[in-house]
């Protein structure tokens, strides 16, 4: 028997307070495919990060076809025949497939007789795995399925008996993922081990040869694919975890007030983020989002909040239909729809400000804080304290940089600032990311307040577990479409975790 | 005959005047390929001229004065690089720290060691660049009709500098096409990232490009100083650092465009000059200051978007920092 | 904008870093007079001596001071908006031709009119020149350093043409316009102060002081005091939060360097309308650029501001006289200075943070 092509033995790597890997083990046998498979912020990226060079561990080792190495950066993993296909692609878009390819293995001072045995490997590479590709097209010009395809030549050409590739779905057609499947295969048939990560269980069914699933940073399964199935992958996942205590009763919804039609969203590079979305918010509820990030939430929050502008689709606010005009963050506020967004450093805070002026953000033209075209520190600062107080934002001082408060403590500032202006609607976006525990409780409990007080909320949250906690209906989202509609309490995580994966119930 | 012979003066005056706007251009062009934005190429070729112009003076080699050119260009280069590799400063201001930095040190250093209100010493002899006359230039010119004048005033009769300067342009579109160094210095103005994942220094490939830049400049300011006038002014490069920066978004950072930029550009000046007071039939005095315009005028709107588009190296200007 | 935020406390980021880099700029220019053979001690306390030792010296500095409020606080404006206008020269130079305008097509009028309407004349001058850039970065998406270069050299030459050609003083061998009426131009300091019994040497001082320091109180209220000034600093410190609050990040930036530009205006009041009582060819001397190091001295705060323009009011002073005593060390040492402290607090602005860090931490260990 041949060694492992690759064997991780008790890797930790700690990020400040986060255990991003603990005790982490894995052995992956020459010539497979094996799948790597876990929620976000498992951990599959890290122990990746960490087999390619991007960081170091702070304990374990790794071995490469039995042999104990050291590996510090990339290159010493490319010489180590570990090849790594990014989620987002290092490629040079202007230059040429040939050009890339060769970038970092010139094999000498001119590129002439480097790219002329590129061209030639390129050409053979192409024959032996079906991966045609001109080698004079500009990277800039190929589809996303192509660049990625320039990738695995890199990797190729470089010598790779290891290919990593993380999350190489996310961006292709079903039809491009197809035909990465196809070459991963062949891949495989040439003796090149392939490591799959993912968190699309379709897909590991597919292709691979053996899983793990990682969860919290610890790996919680190894199997044979042939030996397991989409439900039991999905529990292993998310785990039999003691569910989040929320107090709730039930509460009768009101009348729909937020409703959105067949929304779609087309980002800057023609990719369609959102498909035919339609949801109704109605008074006193709250619908949760489950989905693994970037399957649409965001593009959905930003839309209804009207950073982003829809492709087609209606939305309507209480009955009346909401033009492209009316969809402007500032008025849309007016008309009682708040947002607390995703990630409060990039939106939600201007963390080189006070508290005090973060607590006016989108409402700096609100009389009440000063005279005519002025501001009053004072009245800010006041109605700051006021909100501080009221959420136990601690310290309670309106002076400090927002930068300078923790996590839970930022998101509270945020929150003070939009519920208080007594919403309509609420649109809330991973509310506990990064937050403590306590403050997890306090910002759930208010939450519910709100929506016993008849406010109508959406939560977007990749924390199954607080979906599940908070929400009246959960709507799974996968791929920017909404692939199923739950009522809270007539749904578990298998079945959520299905829907979040793509798998249709019915086909399966 | 006589419109030839002014065409050819035009002409030749072209090259002297595109000379400096060629070498402060490639050198931006390399810079910025390698994502290093300059806006200190003036103060670099200002640098060049006062150090080549008292080089020059003390040792009475005009070759002596172009080595000294380049060196105090390149120092300036790598406190540019310093700042904006190293420190990931932000790269316009530290342009713009250079400039005022080599308008002033200049002038101060001048006056105090000539005490002539900044200006260095007149050269002459082999203090200066002398014209070189090509191969059959003289017989070309009595010999061909048109082509031989042409060559003879156009092409022949300038000192070295500029022919080291036109050479420089098959050079830099060789090396930045053919070769190792100019592949990856493509690529990190780029996708800095994809050549550290490549494991390639980012810092050794920008620092290498920016003393380049620092080379370029040299020559060019040694041009001004030690070659198309005798001697050092201050601020004798009267912004054609600043025209260069135009050249180079008009070339679309590409060598052999950028040629025909400055050449452009040099045009425009020379027949400006030509024009200075001259009343023509019909139009009356022609307000040189338009002619002069144009360059600065052209850029504005190119960068508008409103003919063609420039497409700048995506990560120039932006220090880089290793994620993940 | 420094790629390795290091935390300070406020008082190190505000005084402490500004200061060293400083401090480290003169130790720089001192240098250079050591190498051209003069004391930087006696050259230091001559030029302290020229710039503050005489009432007609500090009248001197603060005339200089003047232009330097200006340009700062309009390198500081646009910064608040994440920007950086390098056109301050150019929006000068265009605010000088509306406000020479002004001053020669309004003359008529009497001056309690004409100097207001001059002056405003100027601001819109300079603020439809930085509106232009501003504009295109918005909706056209050139960038406004690159623009703001090219702009500087267009005001340059257009001005050359409209004093040689058009608006010229017929006769004259300068590049220059008639002179203003009597009326037209601002009142020197001390002229106005004479009524109150204090009297003071002639010096280029004059009301347009006043107005700097007015400027300076206005800009502090805007930037930091109201609602238009808040949605700049958004827009400059978090462009997507700005987006979020429903700030439109392209409406700030075409009014911040609008701003700036009628800011860059006051030069040419001073100059013109103060002090030459005409419009000179290259009234803008450089006053813009040292602008940007009286702007990243300061931080953009006005008080920051105020005191790096009075720091460059006594070298550009006090080097005037220092020249005059050592001919060897001309006035563009000031030049030098200025330009090593946009490298120190601009560019190497993360060094000098480092730095102040590292000291602290060492008095803390200790």
């Amino acid at each position: 028997m041949s060694p492992p092509a690759i064997e991780l033995i008790a890797i930790s790597k700690r990020f400040g307070p986060v255990q991003a890997n603990k005790d982490v083990s894995l052995s992956i046998a020459a010539g497979s495919i094996h799948g790597i498979v876990g929620e976000n912020g498992a951990g599959k990226s890290t122990l990746m990060s960490i087999l390619y060079g991007f960081y170091e561990a702070d304990s374990g080792e790794i071995r490469v076809a039995g042999r104990p190495l050291r590996i510090r950066r990339p290159a010493d993993a490319i010489t180590a025949g570990i090849g790594m296909v990014h989620q987002h692609f290092m490629l040079v878009e202007p230059l040429s497939v040939v050009e890339n390819v060769v970038l970092g293995a010139e094999g000498g001072k001119l590129l002439k007789g480097g790219i002329a045995r590129a061209r030639a490997e390129l050409a053979r590479l192409s024959r032996d795995y079906g991966l045609a590709i001109d080698p004079d097209a500009i990277v800039g010009d190929l589809s996303v399925g192509f660049q990625q395809r320039v990738e695995i030549l890199k990797a190729l050409y470089r010598g790779a008996e290891i290919l990593i590739l993380d999350e190489p779905t996310a961006v292709l057609t079903p039809s491009e993922a197809d035909q990465l499947f196809a070459l991963l295969r062949s891949l495989k048939a040439q003796g090149k081990t392939v490591i799959l990560i993912t968190h699309k269980l379709r897909e590991i069914m597919d292709v691979t040869d053996t899983v793990s699933v990682m969860r919290r940073g610890a790996m919680v399964a190894h199997v044979e694919t042939a030996r397991t199935s989409p439900p039991e992958l999905a529990e292993a996942m998310v785990g039999r975890r003691v569910l989040l205590r929320v107090e709730k009763t039930p509460h009768p919804r009101g009348a729909p007030v937020l409703e959105a039609a067949g929304l779609s969203f087309r980002d800057e590079r023609g990719c369609e983020k959102l498909s035919d979305v339609s949801l109704t918010l109605h008074a006193g509820e709250i619908v949760g989002i489950a989905g693994v990030a970037g399957n649409g939430q965001s593009e959905l929050l930003e839309v209804l909040a009207g950073l982003l502008q829809p492709s087609r689709g209606l939305i309507r606010l209480d009955g009346e239909i909401l033009d492209a005009g009316d969809r402007t963050p500032a008025n849309l506020r007016e008309l009682g729809l708040m947002h607390i967004p995703e990630d409060r450093h990039r939106m939600g805070l201007v963390t080189a400000f006070p508290a005090a002026e973060n607590s006016i953000l989108g409402y700096h033209d609100d009389p009440t804080f000063g005279p005519g075209p002025f501001l009053s520190p004072a009245r800010i600062a006041a109605h700051a304290l006021a909100g501080m107080t009221a959420y136990d934002v601690r310290p309670a001082d309106p002076s400090l940089k927002a930068a300078k408060f923790s996590g839970g403590n930022q998101q509270k500032i945020v929150l003070a600032r939009e519920i208080e202006r007594a919403p309509k609607v609420l649109l809330v976006g991973q509310p506990t990311r990064g937050v403590d525990i306590g403050a997890i409780e306090f910002i759930h409990r208010r939450l519910i307040a709100l929506r016993d007080a008849g406010v109508a909320i959406l939560l977007v949250s990749v924390e199954l577990e607080e979906v599940m906690a908070l929400s009246d209906r959960i709507l799974a989202m996968c791929g920017g479409r909404i692939t199923g509609e739950r009522a809270a309490e007539a749904t578990d995580e298998r079945d959520l975790g299905l829907l979040m994966a793509g798998v249709n119930q019915e086909a399966a | 005959m006589d419109w030839l012979t002014t065409i050819a003066v035009i002409l030749d005056s072209t090259i002297r005047l595109s000379i400096p706007l060629l070498c402060a251009a490639l050198a931006g062009l390399w810079s910025e390929r390698s994502g290093v934005v300059d806006i200190g190429l003036e103060g670099k070729m200002l640098v060049a001229a006062f150090a080549s112009a008292v080089a020059a003076f003390v040792t009475g080699s005009a070759w002596a004065g172009l080595g000294a050119g380049i060196l105090a260009s390149v120092l300036l280069s790598l406190v540019h690089g310093f700042a904006a590799i190293t420190w990931r400063g932000n790269q316009i201001v530290s342009g713009v720290a250079i400039n005022m930095l080599a308008a002033g040190v200049t002038v101060v250093l001048g006056n105090a060691w000539y005490g002539q209100g900044g200006r260095t010493p007149p050269l002459e002899g082999a203090a200066r660049f002398g014209d070189l006359t090509l191969p059959f230039a003289r017989a070309m010119r009595e010999h061909v009709p048109v082509l031989g004048l042409l060559y003879d005033e156009v092409i022949s009769g300038h000192g070295a500098p500029v022919y080291l300067a036109i050479l420089a342009v098959p050079i830099t579109a060789f090396v930045l096409k053919r070769t190792r160094f100019g592949l990856r210095l493509r690529a990190v103005g780029e996708n800095p990232a994809a050549v550290d994942t490549a494991g390639i220094s980012v810092a050794g490939l920008r620092y290498g490009a920016v003393v380049i830049c620092g080379v370029l400049c040299g020559l060019g300011g040694t041009y001004l100083a030690v070659s198309q006038s005798a001697g050092f002014l201050p601020q004798m490069t009267a912004g054609k650092g600043f025209i260069a920066l135009a050249a180079v978004i008009f070339a679309n950072w590409r060598p052999w465009p950028a040629l025909g930029a400055c050449q452009l550009f040099g045009l425009l000046d020379a027949i400006a000059i030509r024009l200075q007071g001259v009343l023509l039939p019909g139009i009356g005095q022609v307000p040189v200051q338009a002619i002069q315009a144009l360059p600065y005028l052209l850029t504005v709107i190119l960068l508008a978007g409103f003919i063609g588009k420039a497409v700048p190296p995506k990560a120039s200007g932006l220090p880089y920092v290793k994620e993940r | 904008m420094s790629a390795t935020p290091i935390d300070l406390p406020r008082w190190a980021d505000a005084g402490l870093v500004p200061l060293v880099s400083v401090t480290a700029a003169l130790l720089v220019a001192g240098l250079v007079v050591l190498g051209i053979g003069e004391s930087p001690l006696e050259a230091t306390a001559l030029l302290l001596k020229g710039a503050l030792g005489s009432v007609e010296g500090l009248g001197f500095t603060l005339y200089y001071t003047t232009n330097f409020i200006f340009t700062g606080l309009a390198v500081a404006v646009a910064f608040h908006a994440g920007l950086f206008n390098i056109g301050g020269e150019g929006q000068a130079t265009i605010a000088g031709i509306f406000l020479a305008l002004a001053c020669l097509w309004l003359a008529p009028l009497p001056g309690i009119l004409l100097v207001p309407l001059a002056i405003l004349a100027g601001a819109a001058g300079g603020a439809l020149y930085g509106f232009i850039p501003g504009w295109l970065q918005a909706t056209r998406g050139s960038h406004v350093v690159i623009t703001t270069i090219m702009f500087n050299f267009l005001a340059a030459t257009l001005s050359v043409y409209l004093l040689v050609n058009v608006m010229g003083k017929p006769g004259s061998m300068q590049a220059e316009t008639p002179e203003f009426a009597g009326h037209a131009v601002l009142t020197p300091m001390h002229q106005l102060l004479a009524p109150l019994g204090i009297k003071l040497p002639a010096t280029p001082l004059n009301t347009a002081f006043l107005l700097a320091l007015a400027a300076l109180v206005a800009i502090w209220a805007l930037i930091y005091r109201s609602r238009l000034g808040y949605a700049i600093r958004t827009v400059g410190a978090n462009p997507r939060a700005a987006a979020y609050a429903g700030i439109s990040p392209a409406r700030m930036t075409i009014v911040a360097m609008a701003l700036s530009g009628a800011l860059a205006g006051g030069l040419a009041v001073n100059e013109a309308m103060g002090v030459q009582h005409r419009l000179l060819i290259d009234f803008t001397a450089g006053y813009g650029f040292v602008g940007i190091a009286v702007g990243l001295m300061g931080r953009g705060h006005p008080i920051g501001v105020a005191l790096s323009a009075f720091l460059f009011g006594v070298l550009y002073q006090g080097g005037a006289e220092l020249s005059f005593d050592k001919p060897t060390i001309t006035r563009d040492m000031v030049v030098v200075i200025g330009g090593v402290v946009i490298l120190f607090a601009g560019a190497l602005d993360g060094l000098f943070r480092k730095l102040v860090a590292n000291t602290l931490q060492l008095g803390r260990a200790a």
